[in-house]
């Protein structure tokens, strides 16, 4: 027996530099790569999509929505890598949101705050107890376990913008990923939701109810491959999940994703693709079937419909297809909106009538846990 | 309730017995180990399995190379072998 590291076999080795052993089979295209090629074709595409999408401007300052997890990590990162690399000139800042989970985020901003000085960016946390005076543990405990990612969602885009708005930055960068947009796109699929599906898939969306714009720079890059470069990169990432459960339709969406993945791994970027090119129909023939079209029918596209709000992956939200009305402010809180109040007061109004009457509950289909907890809260007085 | 199971086996060092009939031992070998002795909770099984496997969504590195390409299940171990299952799914 030889003491020496067996050398590769030949059918071993990296198909692209042919000299090291190959430690990684890309998803996307099955190709066997060594981890030095796979660092430089991974950082190569997301410098690719970031040209090719025009998602930075030289002099820009960009916030990196930053919540200690593996995506926003590597995406704070990459980020400053290729920004020194390229010469982007964009400035960089982190931002998180503390939405007030205790057990979950209170560590993964102790995360944050090391990558704050590992890369040595500046970071800006905004709560939603100073936002809001609620935090989203109240808010389950009042509303129920059921619809925390609706809140957490709403809230979270509000916070979001309310903290660049704070840095003076009109651009959030999110750690969205591809199997986050192939997600979205079968749910929206599944939901028969095709104003959605059409949009769904855009790298940069620059006005929906924010003056803030937002961009997705790991739109091609597959999960598998940020967790191994988080890895191999030994990168300082949180990995817990959330204690609130995901939204039940979104986590059977996810465990589908997930399985075909595993018989055919270039599917998320197909998902990808065909919602890429999934165009709806002119609105006029649309139109043609509705009666009395409503009064500004001319310029929304798709009418009523649209009064619903959307939840995104990362629970940001979209507020109004009509898109952003200049100077339009929310009547309580002076925050923009392109309603006459905006969609995180419109929850929170909810909520404070809930907390007078926290006693009588009617909603039978909040889960146990949350009763659990509320007995418990009112056992503590 | 959250992530029962931290799947970080990286800090783990484990002697893995010899399989009675002599073969050597194999990942498979190792996944039935760990489901047999050291996941406590039952339920916590389908967190880490699914139909007999490990769950899609794990992430399994041999020598921190990912399993598909050392023969997944079927690859031998040998001692000093760092096995790390990672998971994929979010943290938000």
């Amino acid at each position: 027996m030889s003491s020496t590291t067996p050398r590769p076999k030949l059918s071993q080795l990296c198909e692209l530099c042919h000299c090291r052993k190959a430690m990684i089979k890309r998803p996307k295209n099955l190709q066997k790569i060594c981890k030095l090629c796979f660092y430089n074709v991974f950082e190569t595409e997301i410098h690719n999509t970031i040209v090719n999408n025009k998602l930075f401007y030289p002099g820009e300052r960009i916030a990196v929505g930053a919540s200690g997890g593996k995506d926003s990590t590597v995406l704070a990162y990459i980020l400053k890598l290729l920004n020194e690399r390229y010469n982007y000139g964009v400035e960089i800042v982190l931002l998180s949101i503390d939405e007030g989970i205790v057990g979950y985020r209170d560590d993964s901003l102790a995360t944050v705050k090391r990558n704050k000085e590992q890369y040595n960016l500046p970071l800006e946390i905004v709560s939603y107890k100073d936002l809001y005076n609620w935090s989203m543990d109240e808010i389950v405990s009042c509303a129920g376990i059921r619809n925390s990612c609706t809140y957490c969602g709403v809230l979270r885009r509000q916070a979001l913008d309310r903290g660049a708005a704070k840095l003076g930055i009109n651009h959030v960068v999110t750690g969205h990923n591809a199997d986050d947009m192939a997600e979205t796109v079968l749910m929206n699929l599944l939901r028969g939701d095709v104003a959605r599906l059409e949009k769904s898939t855009t790298i940069m969306t620059s006005s929906s109810g924010s003056p803030i714009k937002r961009s997705k720079p790991f739109k091609y890059s597959y999960q598998k491959e940020i967790v191994l470069y988080a890895h191999y990169k030994k990168l300082d990432y949180f990995s817990t999940e959330c204690t609130y459960a995901p939204e039940a339709f979104r986590g059977t969406t996810r465990e589908l994703m997930k399985n075909l993945e595993a018989i055919r791994p270039s599917c998320i970027i197909d998902i990808i693709h065909s919602g890429e090119n999934f165009v709806l129909r002119e609105k006029k023939i649309r139109q043609q079937f509705r009666k009395n079209p409503p009064k500004q029918s001319t310029e929304s596209k798709g009418g009523p419909i649209n009064e619903e709000i959307e939840v995104r992956a990362d629970g940001s939200i979209s507020l109004n297809k009509k898109g952003f009305v200049d100077g339009n402010r929310c009547e309580k809180c002076g925050y923009l909106s392109s309603n006459k109040i905006c969609k995180a007061c419109m929850l929170l109004e909810g909520l404070e009538m809930n907390r007078a009457k926290i006693s009588i509950d009617n909603n039978e289909s909040i889960d146990g846990a949350a009763k659990v907890v509320r007995t418990l809260e009112q056992l503590t007085f | 309730m959250g992530l029962p199971i931290k799947l970080e086996f990286l800090y783990y060092k484990i002697d893995l017995p010899q399989n009675e009939d002599g073969s050597p031992s194999t990942v498979a070998d190792l996944i039935k180990f760990i489901v047999d002795t050291m996941i406590k909770d039952p339920k916590d099984v389908e967190v880490f399995l699914e139909n007999g496997t490990i769950r899609p969504g794990i992430l399994t590195l041999i020598n921190d190379t990912d399993w598909e390409l050392e023969g997944e299940e079927g690859y031998e171990l040998e001692a000093g072998d760092v096995i790390a299952f990672t998971s994929t799914l979010h943290g938000g």
